[in-house]
């Protein structure tokens, strides 16, 4: 198995969790992270398609990605709708427009979908090192800035955030604007870098992993961004165990397929959620008085 | 596993606006003239494809082929919907059979169950399945011997092979793949016998052509030269990944050899077009009978592409060597396995020799 491999597989899961800790942190629990990956995907690899740059694919994407958080953000916070209900909805609205898009530019004409490559040293990517370099950055973010005080603040306990002199839904926002762009990078880097294809669908559940591994990882930029690499080892696992005989025995693709949800099923029964869950999450905050 | 649900309805909620406004057969069809149906009244032709949807250059672009070339022939009427999820198909067939077609075609093996379910309920309309057989008065099944192709598809690749090395993706894990990739193995071995078929991958889908892209990467970095894939739609992945690293793959189902001119090496055609087209010349000259249909390499069913681009290549010697084998199959002399277990002991008795 080679090691480029396996990072460039849990690529995307990395930038959509790190942009979920920074929303879970704030409080707000962003469901369409799923959206807004699959919106960047399809963008992201439309636009690089059409232009044969790749960083335009990857501007767009998150572009995307920030474009539905805008959304998400007026609802969840302006509106203070419930959030997993917005969340489901920005997930619907992306597999509807992604997949009305992809029909319209690729739909019946059947011809081959590619991409422009994105330069490789060692199977290494410059968009996959963007990914590491913000494991540390998100964690310095949190943990070592004013911003990240305030952030965490609005996730503990929104109302002393409030009297201290900041505006938690502006933070809030910002925080949900940071994950979307994230995640939109994210579908963007899945579409070009790891399957330089699109599918409809082809997120297929990675944004609601990249929830799981927050909750995974407690919270905590590095843990989460271990976690990732845990299940992208499962995801890029099942390709080569593919047909390959274990002790004889040929097992089934179907069950090889569906690894990496049993790795992230296993890990959240075994972890579960507990006492370092921010307190005010996925509750909306209302101005008292 | 939600939004598979949703992207169910609303293929269904599509079905429906399709099928709105059937209408149009009982006034005279601008094409009227061209009709000549014994009834004397213009043929209504359903179709339902599967997943992989028509632009996917190979199962459900070869039946649309067929459909269209009735349509010129006998100037029937045609009303055609995709399917999304597998939840989709008895909607849309039942949908198909209330508009009043005459004949209702399920392109699709995946659409086995539906057809059992919905056939019965209307026994004045005649129904055919393509790949799966359907045993009830008033279907069709269009059935082909995908293993003999895919023998051939395997043998030329073992001759060509520089590397020794070839793969295959398949798009479900169901035994119909499985006799494709038989066949194949069986082909590849049979020409080259220290040839090495890498593990199969499956993308488990016919739609996904990341997942197949990522899967043949896999294998030509794994050292394969040749990927034959048998995913429908998600296979364009496969050609996608030869093109870019300069490899072959193997087309399928429809002439594939154009989708990208010189990374296909050649395309295991199967005739579905021909099978949908006389199922449906059957109807109209009253000769629809129910039953399996089999198409296979000796009625010219199955077989490889011309190979347009990839001729000079492969050279005269292999393709008169896939000329001998395939006379050898025709005549009999050659059993190929189309499972696993027959796959075994065809292995063992070529050893053995």
């Amino acid at each position: 198995m080679d090691f480029a491999f396996l990072l460039v597989t849990a690529a995307p899961l990395i930038y959509a969790a790190l942009g979920e800790v920074i929303g879970q942190r704030s409080g707000v629990l962003n469901i369409g992270i799923e959206g807004m990956m699959l919106v960047g995907a399809f963008f992201g690899f439309l636009v690089a398609g059409k232009t044969g740059s790749w960083p335009l694919g990857f501007g767009i994407g998150a572009a995307c990605g920030l474009l539905l958080a805008i959304i998400s953000s007026v609802f969840t916070v302006k509106l203070a709708a419930d959030q997993v209900v917005v969340g489901t909805a920005i997930n619907f609205l992306a597999l509807g427009v992604t997949g009305l898009g992809f029909r319209r530019a690729y739909g019946q004409s059947g011809q081959l979908l590619t991409s422009p490559e994105l330069p490789r040293i060692w199977g290494i990517d410059p968009m996959l090192v963007v990914a590491f370099l913000l494991i540390p950055l998100v964690w310095w973010l949190i943990q070592r800035t004013k911003w990240g005080l305030a952030l965490r603040g609005c996730g503990e306990y929104p109302a002393a955030v409030e009297t201290s002199g900041f505006s938690v839904n502006r933070i809030r926002i910002q925080a949900l604007l940071f994950g979307g762009m994230l995640a939109g990078l994210g579908g963007a880097y899945l579409s070009l870098a790891v399957a330089g294809s699109f599918a409809e669908g082809m997120t297929a559940g990675r944004g609601f992993l990249a929830i799981a591994l927050v909750t995974f990882g407690r919270w905590r930029p590095i843990w989460v961004a271990l976690a990732a690499l845990a299940l992208g080892y499962a995801q890029s696992l099942q390709y080569s165990l593919q047909g390959r005989p274990i002790f004889g025995v040929v097992i089934p693709a179907q069950i090889w397929l569906g690894l990496p949800y049993v790795v992230s099923l296993l890990v959240l029964i075994f972890v579960g959620s507990g006492t370092v869950t921010p307190q005010a999450l996925g509750k909306p905050y209302r101005k008292e008085g | 596993m939600a939004l598979g649900s949703v992207i169910g309805c609303a293929g269904q909620n599509g079905s429906n606006s399709a099928i709105d406004n059937p209408a149009s057969r009982d006034f005279t069809s601008p094409r009227g003239n061209n009709v000549r149906s014994n009834s004397g009244k213009q043929l209504l032709v359903g179709v339902v494809y599967d997943s992989g949807g028509l632009g996917d250059k190979s199962f459900n672009d070869s039946a649309h082929a067929g459909i269209i070339r009735a349509k010129k022939d006998f100037g029937i009427e045609e009303k055609s919907i995709e399917s999304k999820s597998e939840k989709d198909f008895e909607g849309n067939l039942t949908g198909m059979a209330d508009a009043g077609c005459d004949l209702v075609v399920a392109v699709g093996i995946t659409q086995q169950k539906a057809l059992e379910a919905v056939a019965p309920k209307y026994p004045n309309v005649k129904f055919a399945i393509v790949d799966a057989p359907v045993s009830a008065p008033n279907v069709r099944s269009l059935l082909f011997t995908e293993h003999e192709g895919s023998f051939l598809a395997g043998y030329l690749a073992g001759l060509t092979t520089k590397t020794n090395k070839v793969g295959f993706v398949g798009g479900m894990e169901i035994p119909l793949i499985k006799k494709f990739q038989a066949g194949y193995e069986a082909g590849v071995k049979t020409a080259n016998p220290s040839a090495e078929v890498l593990p199969a991958k499956y993308t488990g889908n016919w739609d996904s052509q990341d997942k197949a892209k990522v899967a043949a990467n896999l294998l030509f970095t794994s050292g394969a030269d040749i990927v034959y894939h048998a995913a429908g739609r998600a296979g364009l992945g496969v050609i996608s990944a030869a093109k870019e690293q300069g490899k072959y793959a193997i087309g399928v189902d429809s002439d594939q050899d154009d989708v990208e001119k010189g990374s296909v090496l050649t395309s295991m055609i199967k005739r579905v077009d021909e099978a949908v087209y006389q199922t449906v010349k059957d109807l109209n000259e009253g000769k629809f009978t129910p039953g399996n249909k089999v198409y296979d390499l000796k009625a010219g069913g199955v077989g490889l592409s011309e190979m347009r681009f990839t001729k000079d290549k492969i050279g005269k010697e292999n393709l008169d060597k896939v000329k001998a084998i395939t006379a050898k199959i025709i005549k009999g002399d050659i059993k190929v396995p189309s499972n696993q277990e027959e796959l075994a002991k065809y292995e063992q008795k070529l050893t053995a020799k």
